[in-house]
């Protein structure tokens, strides 16, 4: 690896360190991570395809409320690193890939808790209305998170790539092709996260309308959301514009919640 | 009403700083350092240097979290409620607390399902379906739709906010937000039922059955192959309700991919699985 390589890593490490926490441009998804690193390293197609398996595998893998997401940073960038240096398969990346992320996670959550400490420095700033020294309190924050993922970057930069062979080389293949075929059924998961955070019950069966429409036909994934989109309008529809005309109420008038007219 | 304080200019770079609004995300406050943050471009040109000031800059340090695309209505709001202050107007500095905290629940209930419920996964299954036939066409349609929907909707979303002030709340509870809510949820289950079926890989290969058909040749059939004939997918479905059913438990889902991972490797040594 060259130096220039070494270095444009570390600017994705910073980009989706960033990323993972601010969960904005969504530079820490698999998908982008991991195409990024693969761009740099002069081996695209391989850093795509190691994406787009890991991509599905963490599909639903969010940041809700306080809850930590798995980190997709670490995981993409280093593995993509250790596959596309080493010559490893797939298979080895997904091993390497999903430790990371809970590597990645716990390192996250540490930042998040030093982070604490530049809280109670802005307090202090506020008192005295020194807003720049707010601003310099979040920018050092998030350049940890930064550098959360850099120095692993670093590291893993600087292990010589042989000796990642060799250790990569030395996984029996049972454990690789199992990972492999674990990580065709780990996408359920990410299923069932997504699935449980729509959590309408009244809604469910359009999940199985378009799990008959997909055993059955040969849609791509474009003409599944086509799909589901006019099944979503079609439903508004029927359920908005077709109920009898409810009086009208004039402009300004507090709906009381008395009027228990639909309840008949 | 008079004369709007804030121009585009500091709208604008209030909306590039809420693109590192999650940046000092932290567990005694979460977003409070970085709503200041964005707040600041505002906070600037409403109030002179003094204690007013570092009163609304210490107002904006208290706790904040919700869904992140969906804060910039809530910055909108929060600029105009502070600049009706600022001109004397019988605002206090806990009514816009009160503002803040009351808008937080609704924003990351309808943020949360349309967001990373509906619009990240689907566009993010269409990208890695792409992708895993090495198409460059993959990310880029993800990264290209993700942001196209994320920057107008954080970019209006402020502006809206800061025109309307107060009154968004009366447009949140019209039924708009609720039809909104449940089209995505519609095209993000069915989505997700398709992909369950279509991009789960189980494979039992363990042999069902064993049979000479009538040109005497000798025809292997899989488990796979058996359960496919009856519904392709139900293995896929029937796991993902299971698992959707450990998750409501509280099951630690890492716990659960280790599980899987290890259901991969001794399924695969033991010839179940292929």
């Amino acid at each position: 690896m060259s130096v220039i390589q070494i270095v444009l890593l570390l600017i994705v490490a910073a980009i989706t360190g960033i990323g993972s926490v601010v969960d904005e441009a969504q530079t820490h998804r698999p998908l982008v991570a991991c195409t990024l690193v693969g761009i740099v390293l002069g081996d695209i197609p391989t850093g795509i395809i190691l994406g787009g398996t890991l991509e599905m595998m963490a599909l639903g893998w969010m940041n809700v409320g306080l809850a930590m997401a798995p980190d997709t940073a670490i995981a993409s960038v280093i593995s993509t690193i250790l596959v596309i240096n080493s010559h490893q398969g797939i298979g080895q990346g997904i091993a390497i890939a999903v430790p990371l992320a809970a590597a990645g996670q716990a390192l996250t959550i540490f930042v998040r808790t030093i982070t604490v400490f530049f809280i109670h420095k802005a307090d202090d700033m506020a008192k005295k209305g020194n807003y720049k020294g707010i601003e310099r309190a979040h920018l050092l924050a998030m350049s940890l998170q930064a550098l959360r993922v850099m120095i692993p970057t670093l590291i893993i930069c600087l292990i010589s790539a042989t000796a990642v062979q060799h250790f990569l080389s030395s996984i029996p293949e049972v454990i690789t092709r199992g990972l492999q075929i674990g990580g065709g059924i780990i996408v359920v998961v990410g299923y069932a996260m997504v699935i449980n955070m729509m959590d309408v019950p009244y809604l469910k069966p359009f999940m199985y309308a378009g799990f008959l429409f997909a055993a059955f036909t040969n849609f791509n994934l474009v003409g599944f959301g086509a799909l589901g989109l006019i099944a979503a309008l079609i439903y508004l529809q029927l359920k908005y514009n077709n109920q009898p005309q409810a009086p009208v109420t004039p402009a300004g008038i507090v709906f009381d919640d008395d009027d228990d007219d639909l309840d008949a | 009403m008079s004369e709007k304080l804030l121009t585009k200019k500091e709208l604008t770079s209030m909306f590039l700083r809420s693109n590192f609004l999650l940046g000092s995300f932290n567990f005694e406050r979460v977003q409070s350092l970085g709503f200041c943050y964005v707040m600041i471009p505002a906070l600037k040109k409403i109030y002179p240097p003094g204690p007013e000031r570092d009163d609304a800059l210490a107002r904006h340090l208290e706790w904040f979290n919700t869904q992140p695309w969906l804060t910039a209505p809530i910055f909108g709001v929060t600029a105009a409620m502070e600049e009706e202050k600022s001109k004397g107007r019988d605002i206090d500095g806990s009514a816009i607390q009160a503002m803040k905290i009351g808008l937080m629940g609704p924003m990351a209930g309808v943020g949360d399902p349309i967001f990373w419920g509906t619009a990240r996964p689907v566009f993010a299954a269409l990208g890695a379906s792409l992708a895993l036939t090495g198409s460059l066409a993959g990310p880029l349609l993800f990264f290209v739709l993700i942001n196209a929907l994320r920057l107008t909707v954080k970019y209006f979303g402020l502006f809206y906010g800061y025109e309307k002030g107060l009154e968004i709340i009366k447009d949140m509870a019209g039924g708009r937000i609720k039809k909104l809510t449940e089209g995505a949820s519609i095209v993000g289950l069915f989505v997700m039922g398709a992909l369950i079926s279509k991009w789960t890989n189980i494979n039992i290969v363990l042999q069902a059955t064993k049979m000479k058909d009538a040109a005497g040749k000798v025809k292997i059939q899989s488990v796979q192959n058996v359960l496919d004939s009856i519904m392709p997918g139900m293995l896929a479905l029937g796991l993902t309700l299971f698992v959707a059913w450990l998750l409501k438990k509280g099951v630690n889902p890492l716990l659960i991919i280790i599980v899987i991972f290890i259901v991969g490797i001794l399924g695969y040594a033991g010839g179940v699985l292929g």
